[in-house]
């Protein structure tokens, strides 16, 4: 086993007054804060918009910007005439770790598809947004793109989407309140 | 005897106003300013909004709505409506009177610091300091000693080992500071001739003390900040990891010891001010106008005179907050031996020192 030493830098006199990095921080730190303070401060009356004063998101009011790729709140996508795609071939079911997903089959009245879904029930508080339910779909179904984070609710049960909640997800909420 | 009863009077109540809304607005200052150190926008949401038909009171408090001003408010709200617990087994009185004995010392240290000159008001002349004690650092001095009491009684009272090994870090580390800051400020006291912090202030007419006693500056600031008990020295509280003296309390009983720490900075402002920055003085101002050093002179009438110089010592005690802060929010936390080792083998030797060569070229110069 080789042996590296790593040379500790020898201190001088001024470095071990620390005075030197004590000036250095806070030169740093009051830069920010006037250069911050600046910004922010034109930016209250409305001007000079285009220079940001901080890096925070206003989270309720401006929602981050999120990756394409990002797993969020589920959806079932939709044929033009608004059925779901689903045929209730039972993978996504079958596939999933947390078991959240619960289909009950029922006869597609178009005579080209077998099978489409009497109810398609999700608990999202048991899911671990693995996405295996998105790969596994072979109908390009089931999707993870509403970007759509705050999901919350006061009970367990508030939490279980169904269909209809699936297939419109326009609420930030899973249930209305 | 009634007139100026009643003048001492309001000089003390406007004083300790503008102390104790200073320290209310610094607990804003500090959440807001780390904020804008750290590229953030820091508390912005609590908020006062009227009915609309009340709308120019909403005109009124937009600015402190959106600056979060009211976030103040909304945390001794909080305080005063928190469950007031004391540990089985604690001592309630003391639990309760050492919260008290804090934030009176530390009240109290201010009546002897002097705001402004000697106004002339009629026939009445008024000097501006609630107290004009002859003595007035060691009073200051002992006000400072006595708040350690607090701290003490908190850790001893509370039933709690981890509250009473912070009493004894505080305590230890307050005596420590405390002698470097006596002894540094002796180096002023010599320079000056004089133990009454007025007499100091009018003595750094023409030049200030940061300049006769640089060194005694540096000392003076590292040892009261120490005794703030602040990051970097908060090794007696410790909010986040270390437990401190006042784990056991809850509610305006913690609240008062967390104005104590925010009046404590205020006060070591005010005594910085006092002692370095020439306090009330204003550059180029005598009694009668500014005599600007090419020899031009624009007169103005003394009540003007009196007014720059209060509002001269107020924006230099707001700078020194200003600086307490950012030093606050810059510096990461002493450990406990490097804490003792720079009070005891470095400042406490350098402040000696200093004490030295003052005296040297006090005698030296006659």
């Amino acid at each position: 086993m080789a042996i590296k030493i790593i040379k500790r830098k020898e201190l001088s006199f001024w470095d071990q007054t620390y005075l030197p990095m004590l000036f250095s921080g806070l030169w740093i730190t009051s830069r920010h804060f006037f250069r911050n303070f600046f910004v922010q401060t034109l930016n209250l009356f409305g001007l000079a918009k285009h220079l940001k004063g901080s890096y925070t998101f206003q989270y309720p009011e401006v929602q981050r910007p999120l990756s394409k790729r990002a797993r969020t709140r589920h959806r079932l996508t939709q044929r033009e005439d608004g059925a779901p795609r689903c045929v209730a071939c039972m993978m996504c079911e079958t596939v999933c770790p947390a078991r959240c997903i619960n289909i009950v089959a029922k006869e597609n009245p178009d005579p080209n598809i077998e099978k489409m879904p009497a109810s398609f029930d999700l608990d999202l508080g048991m899911c671990v947004y693995c996405g295996f339910c998105v790969e596994v779909c072979p109908e390009d179904a089931i999707r993870m793109d509403t970007q759509i984070l705050d999901i919350a609710a006061y009970s367990r049960k508030e939490m279980k989407l169904d269909m209809k909640e699936l297939l419109n997800p326009t609420t930030a909420y899973p249930v209305k309140k | 005897m009634l007139v100026d009863f009643t003048i001492k009077l309001i000089l003390a109540g406007a004083f300790l106003g503008m102390v104790l809304n200073l320290a209310g607005l610094l607990t804003w200052v500090e959440r807001k300013q780390s904020a804008v150190m750290q590229d953030r926008i820091g508390a912005n949401r609590a908020k006062i909004i009227f009915p609309k038909w009340l709308f120019p009171l909403n005109w009124l408090v937009w600015l402190p709505n959106e600056l979060g001003l009211f976030h103040s408010l909304a945390d001794a709200a909080k305080m005063f409506l928190k469950e007031d617990f004391v540990p089985r087994g604690a001592d309630k009185f003391l639990h309760t009177l050492a919260p008290a004995i804090s934030v009176i010392f530390a009240l109290m240290a201010f009546a002897a610091i002097p705001f402004g000159d000697t106004l002339h008001l009629g026939n009445h002349v008024i000097n501006l300091q609630v107290a004009d004690v002859n003595a007035g650092i060691l009073f200051v001095f002992a006000m400072l000693g006595l708040g350690v009491y607090g701290v003490i009684l908190a850790g001893f009272a509370s039933n709690n080992n981890y509250a009473y090994l912070g009493g004894m870090r505080a305590a230890s580390q307050m005596l420590s500071y405390e002698i470097t800051m006596g002894i540094s400020i002796l180096g002023v006291v010599i320079t000056y001739g004089s133990l009454s912090l007025q007499e100091i202030v009018r003595a750094q007419g023409s030049v200030w003390g940061i300049f006769t006693q640089p060194l005694a500056f540096f000392l003076f600031m590292t040892a009261a900040l120490a005794e703030t008990k602040r990051v970097p020295f908060d090794l007696p509280e410790g909010e986040s990891e270390i437990i401190g003296y006042f784990v056991e309390y809850s509610g305006m009983k913690f609240g008062m010891f967390f104005l104590t720490d925010l009046v404590e900075t205020v006060l070591v402002a005010c005594l910085m001010t006092t002692f370095f920055l020439g306090g009330w003085q204003v550059p180029f101002l005598q009694p009668d106008g500014f005599h600007w050093p090419g020899g031009s002179f624009v007169a103005i009438s003394h009540g003007l005179v009196i007014t720059l110089g209060v509002l001269a010592f107020l924006s230099k005690v707001l700078f020194f907050n200003w600086l307490f802060m950012a030093i606050r929010w810059t510096l990461p936390r002493f450990r406990y031996d490097q804490l003792m080792h720079l009070g005891w083998k470095i400042l406490f030797p350098a402040s000696l020192v200093n004490v030295l060569v003052t005296s040297i070229v006090v005698a030296w110069r006659g």
